[in-house]
Formats: C-alpha cells, sequence, structure tokens
C-alpha cells in the first residue's frame, strides 16, 4: 500500500505541542458554535461520545427500566497559538441536555467562557453552577444580540447572582476581537486564581 | 416534484432512516471493546504522534482501515483524539479504543495534556494570553 509521504518527511520528529482547552457553556441557540467559530483556524468541527445513562446520577427509578445510551455532541475549534502551543475551544450544543455528564471535558480545562442571553439568562444557570462546583475558573460573557434589550452589567451579575471575582463582559460573538477579549479574560481569571502571590499579566 | 412523488422515491433510496442509526455499529469496528487496554484514559485533546515504526501502517495486516487512517493523519501534523474523531466521523470512544491498539503496538504515542492538578501554570497562562492579544 502506498502512501504517497516521502522517507524524507520524517526526518525531523513532529514538534509535540502543549495543548490546552477552554469550554464555550450556555442555552441553546445563545450563540456558542458561532463564538468558536469567531476565533477558531478551523471550521468548528463536531465529536460525539456515546454515553451510557447508566452513569447518570440516579434521582428517580424511572431511570432504570429506560437504561439507554444518549450521544452528546460537542462542537470543537482549534487556535494554535504558537508551535508548541494550541488552545482548543469546545462549545456544548445547548439541546443536549446531559452534556454535563460529560465530565472529563471539564477535566484539565483551563477555563470556561458561560455564554448568556439577557432575554433567557436562566438557561445559563446549569453551566454557571456546574463551573463554580467544580472549582473551573469562568467568564461570563454576555452575547450582545441585535434588538436585544441592553442591561447594565451590574443588573446582570445581580440576577445571574454572581461572586463578586467572576468577571461579566460584554460580546459579539460574531466578532473575533470581542472575542478574544472574552477568552483573555477568561485566562487571566484563571491566573488570578492560580495564587494569591501570582500577579495578573500588565497591560 | 410533487409530495406524492417524493414519498414514492424515498423507500426506494433509503431503506433504513435515521432512526436505524448507523448501519455498522460504532463499536463493531472496536471488537466490542468499548476502552483500551492503555493505563491512562486518553483525553480529547491528547494528541497522536506516530512514531517511526508508523512509517507503513499499511504493512501491518493486523490493523484495520480506521487504525491506518489515524496514523496517516497524524503523520502530517500530531491529531487530538477530538479532531480525529470528527474527522473520521467516529464517536470519541471508538477512537480511544483504536489509538489505544496503536500505542499498544508501538506505532504512535500520545501526549498527555498538563493533568488538572498542575494547571494553571503560571508561565503557560501568560503565554496564552499574549498569544491570543497578538491573534
Amino acid at each position: 500500500m502506498a502512501f504517497g509521504r516521502s522517507s524524507s518527511s520524517r526526518r525531523q520528529p513532529p514538534v509535540e505541542p502543549v495543548t490546552l482547552k477552554i469550554l464555550v457553556a450556555g442555552g441553546f441557540g445563545v450563540g456558542k458554535t458561532t463564538l468558536v467559530g469567531s476565533v477558531s483556524e478551523i471550521r468548528p468541527l463536531r465529536t460525539e461520545e456515546i454515553l451510557s445513562e447508566a452513569g447518570r446520577p440516579v434521582d428517580d427509578l424511572h431511570g432504570v427500566e429506560a437504561k439507554s445510551t444518549t450521544t452528546v455532541a460537542m462542537d470543537f475549534g482549534r487556535i494554535t497559538l504558537r508551535e508548541d502551543l494550541v488552545l482548543y475551544l469546545f462549545g456544548t450544543p445547548g439541546q443536549d441536555r446531559f452534556w454535563f455528564l460529560w465530565d472529563e471535558l471539564a477535566q484539565g480545562a483551563l477555563g470556561a467562557v458561560v455564554l448568556a442571553d439577557t432575554r433567557r439568562l436562566e438557561d445559563s444557570f446549569a453551566a454557571i453552577d456546574y463551573f463554580e462546583r467544580r472549582g473551573i475558573p469562568f467568564t461570563v460573557a454576555v452575547n450582545c444580540f441585535e434588538g436585544a434589550r441592553r442591561y447594565p452589567p451590574e443588573a446582570v451579575r445581580g440576577a445571574l447572582d454572581l461572586d463578586p471575582e467572576v468577571e461579566l463582559v460584554l460580546c459579539d460573538a460574531r466578532d473575533r476581537e470581542s472575542v478574544k477579549n472574552v477568552l483573555v479574560a477568561v485566562v487571566e481569571h484563571a491566573l488570578v486564581l492560580a495564587g494569591p502571590d501570582r500577579a495578573p499579566v500588565p497591560g | 416534484m410533487t409530495e406524492a412523488d417524493q414519498s414514492r422515491e424515498a423507500p426506494a433510496a433509503r431503506w433504513f432512516d435515521d432512526e436505524a442509526g448507523p448501519v455498522v455499529r460504532p463499536y463493531a469496528m472496536t471488537r466490542g471493546r468499548t476502552s483500551a487496554a492503555t493505563r491512562h484514559r486518553l483525553d480529547l485533546i491528547a494528541l497522536v504522534v506516530p512514531e517511526p515504526a508508523a512509517d507503513d501502517p499499511g504493512r501491518d495486516q493486523t490493523l484495520s482501515p480506521e487504525h491506518v487512517e489515524i496514523v496517516e493523519r497524524c503523520s502530517e501534523q500530531p491529531q487530538s483524539i477530538a479532531e480525529l474523531a470528527a474527522g473520521l466521523d467516529l464517536p470519541v470512544g471508538v477512537v480511544r479504543v483504536l489509538v489505544g491498539d496503536l500505542v499498544d503496538d508501538e506505532l504512535v504515542h500520545v501526549t498527555r495534556p498538563v493533568p488538572p492538578a498542575e494547571l494553571p501554570d503560571v508561565s503557560i497562562l501568560r503565554e496564552v494570553i499574549n498569544g491570543l492579544r497578538a491573534l
């Protein structure tokens, strides 16, 4: 079988970059995949995992006879920051009510963006609660939809009952610069949480 | 085309519908195995890097076409488990098992992402911030 690859291409071992991930969570239709696509160097890809619902916390007996599998889908993008540093963004499609079962996704995550729509703030409660409980640094980004009423950030903070140290930023998920700012805010927050003796990056 | 035409043609074009799921059950490709023999559960962002022995994966007759395709995809540039799953259109769990086979055969190795306990490494976080700003 021929693979059309010359032997010389193997002389240099490929660079093995450090890989990091940031999660993008929020309600259905809030713009998570749009946000990922705005900064990703690849068109957002979709990956799926088949989960057994047996792993689901059992809170009612109806789950027993309905033991089945559910498919959780994730849209993700990639940003090569340097040859040896690659950041992956994982968005959680909102129609999957069970995305939070995919705990391993959160494992080792640098941080998270909770994308919120002021018309449906309650859709972001589950994600905020999840990241708070797991101690994952997160930033709330309010996606400013055209035509949606603007609320002062303090009002949104209050409605979401955010802890004082959690940052809330306004953004446009379609705008690359805006999304870059959101991601910088997440990582800066992670940096602050990394230790009291560690100051955020100046500038 | 009228609606009646469509409904007459549809069954002939596809004798199964989406409810049937994939025609080949995903875990058939792993011979029913749902977890790999490797010690570590492969993270979604773990990168699969070919070993020199993987130069011609087609030579190994025990490998399935999916195994060979994984090696080929990684030869150009190391690919994450998530990217492989998306590219091969296979569930992540299936890709994990297949990559685990390749690790056992010493055809590839897998990078381990920074474990959560060691994150966040301040110098890496600073590099990420600088890298994002420079985009």
